[in-house]
């Protein structure tokens, strides 16, 4: 029972990590079919900056703030500098241009950052909670992880749903060519995408180096997680993302706990295997018949 | 009133539209016609800014408007319903309608939506469905809804009858005739169905490989066998 409550717990929290990762996956390949695989690098730098802002003596939030606006303005500007000159073109392009764009963060983060460890701090208890005179496996920024996915998923969901911008850029990721004609600035639209993606990208890196080391490959295995994540719920849908995280956290959380840690990857790829041969377009998928 | 002169496009080597010139008159329904392949989605496409001329003009009602981005057309008064899928799918029937009338001031948006079901019920029944679920004759009263809230000057329709039951296709335009008549909308309708458009239209414009064969009044291009028998294919 200990050891369920365990796995459970501590599922949920990586879920949580995977979902907003996935969602930042799910979100870009929405309005421009392309995975992008720069995701990961991008976290990492942003995390770097909350680091640098809280070595120089500022609190936790003010580095947690300056993150997610780095974020903002670094997914604005891959899309408007490295994505836009190739759009209209073979998706593969871009793809490759993310690729590429990962090897030149990961090089720059190692000159300006170094290539040492360095810990992260965490605004709460990375100790677990107690309960009664058991101490569970939840902790505090376990907590505050979960709270702080599900919150930023819940402003998604309300800004496609109920706003007019929302609809704009719905609009723009399904037609590009009849959002045109209807008056949608379908490049504005776009740009804003990327910089959404990517402060929910820079959200997962901050949650996942909370109380821990970041290093310039610290995100690199979440790419793998986060994928995986994205095409279990269905890379087409937000919600399935989300889903699909937790699902994965919780399935890898019980992998490592019941089967041993060493068996996480071997696990995730099983689940990807299995995806993709069983249900293609994911597990969330409205739309089997189209592309996967 | 809407305008081209001297349009010339071309993809590549291939001309597609080759120094057409007409004027389709406000309050009244222009036909475009011609075989398939004689320029007559592409004279739309260049028309509302997807495409760009070569050469010539767009001019709506008098403003040269020929390198206008799209995303800009509806703001002016210029509304394209492209041909075939042009329902967002995705999205609820109301979604989709809400788009059309993006830079229309957002209090009057409810009851631009309201006006719209009015003119076609099934709309407002289906209201909160995934377009999705509708059917052929439905999207494209959709489209057609979704263009008139924009409360354009011009509507360009790229073969509203595709693929739709004659009863369908016979309802369809006999909504258009009478905004046409109500709201004095000027209107370019493209169709490869000639003998229904024509049965709707005041003025016909011929296409072949593009360009403009003949331009007259509907009834006397429908009364010209030898033309019919050449180019309309009834």
């Amino acid at each position: 029972m200990q050891q369920l409550l365990t796995t459970a717990l501590g599922g949920l929290t990586l879920g949580a990590v995977y979902a907003a990762f996935a969602l930042a996956l799910c979100l870009i390949w929405r309005s421009t079919r392309i995975v992008n695989f720069a995701q990961a690098p991008m976290a990492m730098i942003t995390t770097y900056i909350a680091l640098v802002i809280i070595d120089a003596g500022h609190s936790y939030w003010t580095g947690f703030a300056a993150a997610l606006i780095g974020g903002l303005l670094l997914g604005a500007v891959v899309e408007r500098v490295v994505v836009r000159p190739v759009e209209g073109k073979a998706e593969i392009n871009a793809v490759i241009l993310t690729l590429g764009l990962f090897i030149l963060i990961h090089a720059v983060a190692g000159i300006v950052f170094g290539s040492r460890y360095r810990s992260f701090p965490a605004p709460f208890g990375v100790r677990g909670l107690t309960v009664g005179d058991t101490s569970i496996a939840l902790t505090g920024f376990g907590v505050f992880t979960v709270v702080a996915v599900v919150v930023v998923m819940g402003l998604l969901v309300l800004l496609f749903r109920y706003t007019e911008v929302g609809l704009r850029m719905r609009a723009a990721a399904f037609n590009q060519e009849v959002a045109r004609i209807l008056g949608v600035k379908v490049g504005r639209m776009l740009t804003l995408g990327w910089a959404l993606a990517a402060l929910v990208g820079s959200l997962s890196g901050l949650l996942i180096a909370g109380g821990s080391l970041v290093h310039p490959a610290y995100m690199d295995s979440v790419v793998v997680y986060g994928f995986v994540a994205a095409v279990l719920g269905g890379l087409d849908s937000p919600v399935g993302s989300v889903i699909g995280g937790m699902l994965l956290g919780l399935s890898l959380s019980a992998v490592s706990g019941y089967l041993g840690s060493e068996l996480v990857p071997l696990a995730a790829l099983v689940i990807l295997m299995a995806v993709l041969l069983l249900r293609p377009g994911g597990l969330f998928s409205h739309h089997a018949e189209r592309r996967v | 009133m809407f305008e081209v002169r001297d349009l010339t496009t071309s993809y590549g080597p291939v001309r597609a539209l080759d120094g057409v010139s007409f004027t389709a008159r406000e309050g009244r329904v222009t036909a475009v016609l011609g075989a398939n392949g004689a320029g007559k989605t592409t004279l739309l496409r260049t028309a509302s800014g997807l495409v760009r001329p070569q050469r010539g003009q767009v001019l709506l009602e008098g403003r040269d408007i020929t390198r206008t981005p799209a995303e800009d057309m509806a703001r002016l008064g210029l509304a394209h319903v492209p041909e075939g899928r042009g329902v967002i799918t995705e999205l609820t029937v109301e979604e989709n309608l809400r788009l059309g009338g993006l830079h229309r001031p957002a209090r009057t948006r409810a009851a631009d939506v309201e006006r719209i079901c009015r003119l076609f019920p099934v709309l407002g029944e289906r209201h909160d469905a995934t377009a999705h679920v509708l059917s052929g004759g439905e999207r494209q009263m959709l489209v057609i809804g979704r263009a008139l809230m924009a409360a354009p000057k011009v509507l360009l329709l790229d073969e509203p009858s595709l693929g739709l039951a004659p009863r369908i296709v016979a309802q369809i335009f006999g909504l258009l005739r009478s905004l046409v008549a109500s709201d004095g909308l000027t209107v370019v309708l493209v169709e490869q169905n000639a003998r229904s458009a024509l049965s709707i239209a005041d003025v016909g414009v011929v296409l072949n490989l593009g360009k403009v064969v003949v331009q007259d009044d509907a009834a006397a291009l429908a009364a010209d066998e030898k033309l019919r028998h050449a180019y309309l294919g009834f």
